[in-house]
């Protein structure tokens, strides 16, 4: 069953002035894709391609110039109906650091989005500490506030604040980039547990190829607003059909010799 | 003996908790025409250990407490400040981390450029050298295969893209014709596409010239592509140094290989499973192996003092597990 679906999906910025004469950039231009419910879909390329545009106005950040994000069967494009639509779709953002406020605890960054969707029955505390949980942080973090915590641990609050609203499509802009390879193992390794626990479904996005790899079930490949390349994961890595993702293949620092004769040859 | 050598390096940070020995026993040698990775996760030292060669520590809180900085025969901690401050930018140049924000938005490239110039040769910065300097400069940003060097030249950091950039630095570092190249991290900012240019453009220049080459980097890959020689760095010390190829083939402490199992491979396959515990703190660090209270494979001599175990040509390992018996 088809969760989200992405359709020609358009968004220009004016260039210079208002009175400028520049075409408008086309930081996204016809993009449409899928999701089904309970998969993973990864969308990668480097800074500029759009990928993080897409996910905002998939979270309702922005508005798209043209084009259609229907989410179960509703079309947002124009703005969400309603909030009890807006708590269905969450979102992670790529840097652990700045995404809370500093002068709140976890605990109350944690119970903002149960208080704003009136959830969290009668003890919203004991809810915090169960989400704390879920993410495999004490409860006791609640009392902490941002600078106490790790990159690690503030990005593991950073999803439980997400879960918090109960959401069924999480769309995750880059959640490890800012961490170490060591780290990074461990959050997706908990990204990977939730998806399965609680029938979530993920827009994933990365300019990490390899993470991807191990991650998503299909892979989507933009490049200057346009979606170059979506297919099964295998598929992509086995043989990418475009150029640009052969480039982008051959451009990744490998660690093994295995990787290095999957990489497709340079193009001069 | 080899033209950077850095011999049993401490650095120590005076904290409002206590000191903190934040670099502990470092060992380095580069030699001429060598490239050398030393690699490891953030917070381990490995920036710290490029400003201690480079005598830029913040001084206070870091200081150097003991240990010897070798520069082609000479005892660099011992030299005057003047002759100490001679060799950097000049004998010994570093290309910085950020391309963002290393270039001072204010002033134009070749301004900047001029700076370090007239820094390295004082006869540079008079009126009469001033078209030398422009066609050093030039010539500098030609190197560096920028397309259209006189734009380059008249253009103010901001109007440059982050690649643009970073080819500047690497102009700039270069400048003065250096023997020692200290990189950090280069490119790690950048798309892996322009990264992947901008290494390779590096790694020519470094063999062109025949540079001893220092590269700090977290990234395994880029180290594995780039150095002859790999340093692994946890927690301020250096716990494994081998040639390249034969840690990649087979990585021996138990730091490095769970480093290893943690880069998510393009191959695919199973996911990599993390290293459980954190980083041990630097005021109160663990008496013998840091790395003891993470590892799956700590004895009880762990927590007495590593020396460090030649295992085959050039390589040597921290870790009791190597102990010749």
């Amino acid at each position: 069953m088809i969760l989200l679906r992405i359709e020609d999906l358009q968004r220009h910025f004016a260039a210079g002035g208002w009175l400028s004469r520049r075409p408008p950039v086309r930081a996204v231009d016809g993009v449409t894709f899928e999701i089904a419910r309970g998969e993973v879909l990864g969308l990668a390329g480097e800074s500029g391609s759009g990928k993080s545009t897409i996910a905002r106005m998939v979270v309702g950040l922005d508005r798209p110039t043209a084009g259609r994000i229907v989410f179960d069967g509703t079309d947002l494009a124009g703005g969400f109906p309603n909030r009890a639509f807006r708590k269905r779709i969450q979102i992670v953002s790529q840097n652990p650091g700045s995404s809370f406020n500093p002068r709140r605890s976890i605990g109350a960054s944690l119970a903002l989005p149960l208080e704003v969707h009136g959830l969290g029955g009668p003890d919203r505390r004991a809810r915090v500490g169960e989400l704390l949980e879920r993410v495999e942080l004490p409860a006791s973090f609640a009392d902490r506030y941002p600078h106490q915590l790790s990159g690690g641990q503030r990005q593991r609050a950073a999803i439980a604040r997400a879960l918090a609203a109960e959401p069924e499509l999480l769309v995750l802009d880059e959640p490890t980039s800012a961490l170490d390879v060591s780290v990074q193992a461990k959050i997706v390794e908990l990204l990977l547990r939730l998806v399965r626990e609680l029938g979530l479904t993920y827009l994933f996005i990365s300019h990490d190829l390899a993470l991807m790899r191990q991650f998503a079930s299909r892979v989507g490949v933009l490049h200057l607003g346009r979606l170059v390349e979506l297919d099964a994961t295998d598929r992509v890595f086995a043989a990418p059909s475009d150029p640009y993702t052969r480039r982008l293949l051959a451009a990744i620092p490998v660690v093994t010799e295995a990787e290095e004769r999957l990489k497709p040859a340079r193009v001069a | 003996m080899k033209l950077l050598q850095v011999e049993h390096l401490d650095v120590t940070l005076t904290t409002e908790r206590g000191a903190a020995r934040v670099l502990d026993d470092v060992n380095i040698a580069v030699g001429a025409g060598e490239r050398v990775g030393l690699v490891g996760e953030s917070g381990c030292g490995k920036s710290l250990t490029l400003r201690a060669i480079l005598d830029i520590l913040r001084t206070p809180p870091a200081r150097v407490t003991a240990g010897r900085i070798w520069f082609d025969g000479q005892d660099t901690r011992v030299l005057p400040a003047v002759e100490r401050e001679a060799l950097r930018g000049r004998e010994m140049a570093m290309v910085f981390q950020d391309p963002m924000t290393a270039l001072n938005p204010v002033f134009s490239v070749a301004t900047q450029m001029g700076d370090v110039l007239r820094w390295g040769d004082r006869r540079a910065g008079t009126r009469r050298g001033r078209i030398a300097r422009c066609a050093r400069i030039r010539d500098a940003l030609d190197r560096v295969r920028l397309p259209d060097p006189d734009r380059v030249m008249r253009a103010y950091p901001s109007m440059l893209s982050g690649g643009m950039r970073q080819r500047v630095l690497i102009a700039m570092a270069l400048l003065n014709a250096p023997r020692v190249l200290l990189a950090d991290e280069p490119g790690t900012a950048l798309d892996v596409t322009t990264q992947d240019e901008v290494l390779r453009l590096l790694n020519d220049l470094v063999q062109a010239d025949g540079l001893a080459l220092l590269l700090v980097t977290h990234n395994l890959g880029v180290v594995r592509g780039m150095t002859d020689r790999v340093l692994v760095m946890y927690s301020g010390g250096i716990v494994e140094t081998a040639p390249t190829a034969a840690i990649f083939a087979e990585p021996l402490h138990p730091y490095t290989r769970a480093l290893f199992d943690c880069v998510p491979k393009l191959t695919g396959g199973a996911l990599p499973k993390g290293i459980d515990g954190v980083v041990p703190d630097y005021l109160d660090p663990p008496p013998g192996c840091r790395f003891a209270p993470r590892c799956r494979h700590r004895m009880p001599v762990c927590d007495t003092p590593v020396p460090r175990f030649p295992v085959g040509p050039d390589r040597e390992v921290a870790c009791f597990l190597y102990r010749p018996t």
